[in-house]
């Protein structure tokens, strides 16, 4: 069967518009926010923790904060993204239309996954203005970098899909997301930890994508990076699995 | 000519438990006008859903220009537009990319003399550049027709188009949906404004509580339902009929006594005017004035949904 091209262009194009037309709380907003995170943790507490693994800690916090932006970023914008459309009733439009499940996912994940590399990159280009930054392994940067914002926004998806009022919308990024997030290694590596919470933080996904991540840096990580690199294509499997099942079933799409 | 849509024993029980429709089958002509009536809750919108895919039957088969609805989805819905109910559009956007992005969905390629044929058709021309929420219900509505039309559909649902749009709007879009019809267009519409199904559908179907009860060329349905009265002005008042008259079971005289109302089948062998008018003359009655009164879709419609009962008019089924 041949691809309805068109709609997947029209789709993606639709959210780049509204990314757009938000500009100021879409890029300004991210950037306005790791400039503060670079003032708080990076000069003002940096200037009094020692190197982390050999690397300035205002340096070392930078890929864990690209991290951070990219997963909610891309969880808020897919799961706006398709929310919404659910909410106002414009969806009916989408279910109508001769598309299949996979080209909706391509048109709303592709945006989402668009938007948060773009702000992830410039978080980077943020961070360079305050601290020096050298990339060790900038393919497997950009791979990490695609892979997470993909996986974060097919999740987004999926919480898009599942939610059925604004407050749920919020509450997976505000409840789960953000302190995995925190607790993964976004300021800190994870030997600096106690034991017991070393082995916790094991369990926390987050963990392995801010590991890959950092490596891709700095030739360093909290875990190895094909184990990084495994577990980010076992989560965005799973979410993949997921999103299959819900147009297989139409479940929350239709009645 | 084969049936441009063939709905074949559809079904549909909601999770709920709710059945909105009972084995609906129905065939809509191409190039035809079929207006669907019914109460609230009978099944309308569900049925329209269910062909455009926004609802998944429970069983049946449906095809539309001879795809099967679920397994060549593609090729079934490419020839569909939907105008729904409600007023569901995208706040934020303009005319123009609202409609275009319809287009894109749709598989087409942007066609900007297209779209602007389309808009101008609909008085949006001028509004091609603002954001929908800054335009009245009326303009919203005409918005989502301009979308549905914006990818060339063969079949266009209207989904209850009228509802709560001005007169202006109204003609508008009946003279739309005339010349759609002259292009080859079919035209599939639920409406509660029965005076327009009269006027503008070619056949009538009437659902009840999720089954088809009726479905009929308008023309035939008023002809074989259609009840018609013979409204006679005395120009004397009477107190009571005169016996000379009970032979006609269809007259009744008026609270005033200066009326006399004979109801008729128009399909009946004999109307008994003939010897009604004879009969009246006889008993020395003299007549001022007459007049007939037909009755409107209207009136067959709550008389249907009312009994609820299948009559032998004509189940298409």
């Amino acid at each position: 069967m041949t691809m309805n091209w068109p709609a997947v262009t029209a789709i993606y194009r639709f959210e780049m518009a509204r990314f757009w037309r938000t500009a100021l709380q879409s890029i300004v907003a991210p950037v306005i926010a790791t400039s503060l995170y670079f003032v708080v943790f990076g000069a003002a507490i940096g200037s009094r923790v020692t190197a982390v693994d050999g690397i300035a800690y205002g340096a070392f916090i930078v890929p864990g904060l690209i991290m951070l932006s990219l997963l909610t970023q891309s969880i808020a914008n897919a799961s706006f993204g398709i929310y919404f459309p659910r909410f106002a009733g414009t969806i009916y439009e989408i279910l109508s239309a001769p598309v299949s499940p996979f080209e909706i996912v391509l048109g709303y994940v592709g945006a989402a996954a668009s938007k948060s590399i773009l702000i992830g990159l410039i978080i980077l280009a943020t961070a360079t203005l305050f601290v020096p930054i050298h990339i060790e392994h900038p393919a497997m940067m950009v791979v990490f970098l695609l892979l997470t914002a993909v996986t974060f926004s097919l999740f987004g998806f999926l919480i898009g899909l599942w939610a059925d009022g604004f407050e749920k919308l919020q509450l997976v990024p505000l409840l789960v997301v953000t302190p995995l997030t925190f607790l993964g290694g976004s300021f800190y590596a994870i030997d600096m930890l106690p034991p017991f919470w070393r082995a916790v933080s094991l369990f926390n996904p987050v963990v392995y994508l801010i590991s890959g991540f950092r490596w891709s840096f700095f030739g360093k990580g909290d875990v190895a990076v094909e184990i990084s690199l495994g577990m980010t294509l076992l989560f965005l499997s799973a979410c993949l699995a997921a999103v299959t099942w819900i147009f297989r079933t139409g479940y929350r799409l239709k009645s | 000519m084969p049936p441009i849509i063939a709905i074949a024993n559809l079904s549909k029980v909601y999770a709920s438990g709710h059945q909105a429709l009972r084995d609906v089958n129905l065939e809509i002509a191409k190039g035809e006008i079929f207006a669907l009536l019914g109460p609230n809750g009978a099944g309308k919108s569900t049925l329209i859903n269910i062909v455009c895919g926004i609802v998944t039957p429970s069983a049946g088969t449906i095809r539309i220009d001879g795809h099967d609805a679920a397994k060549d989805y593609r090729a079934a819905r490419t020839a569909i537009g939907l105008v729904p109910q409600e007023l569901t559009t995208d706040a934020f956007e303009t005319v123009w990319a609202t409609t275009s992005f319809t287009r894109g969905l749709f598989g087409l390629k942007p066609d900007p003399a297209h779209i602007e044929r389309v808009l101008r058709d609909l008085s949006l021309w001028d509004k091609r550049d603002s954001r929908i929420m800054t335009l009245s219900g009326g303009m919203k509505r005409r918005v989502l027709i301009a979308k549905a039309l914006s990818h060339q559909p063969r079949i266009l649902f209207l989904d209850e188009p009228t509802a709560g749009v001005d007169v202006e709007l109204r003609q508008d879009m009946w003279r739309l949906v005339r010349s759609l019809r002259d292009q080859g267009v079919t035209i599939i519409l639920t409406t509660h404004y029965i005076e327009e199904a009269e006027e503008m559908a070619d056949r009538v179907g009437v659902i009840a509580k999720g089954e088809i009860i009726l479905v009929e060329e308008k023309a035939e349905l008023m002809r074989k339902l259609g009840k018609k009265q013979l409204i006679l002005q005395l120009q004397g008042p009477l107190t009571a009929l005169p016996a000379s008259l009970a032979a006609h079971p269809g007259l009744a005289l008026g609270a005033d006594g200066a009326e006399l109302t004979y109801t008729y089948d128009t399909q009946a062998a004999e109307t008994g005017i003939a010897t009604l008018l004879s009969d009246l003359a006889a008993a020395g009655l003299s007549v001022s004035d007459l007049s007939t009164r037909q009755s409107s879709l209207e009136d067959i419609f709550v008389d249907l949904v009312r009994t609820g009962a299948r009559t032998s008019a004509g189940i298409d089924a």
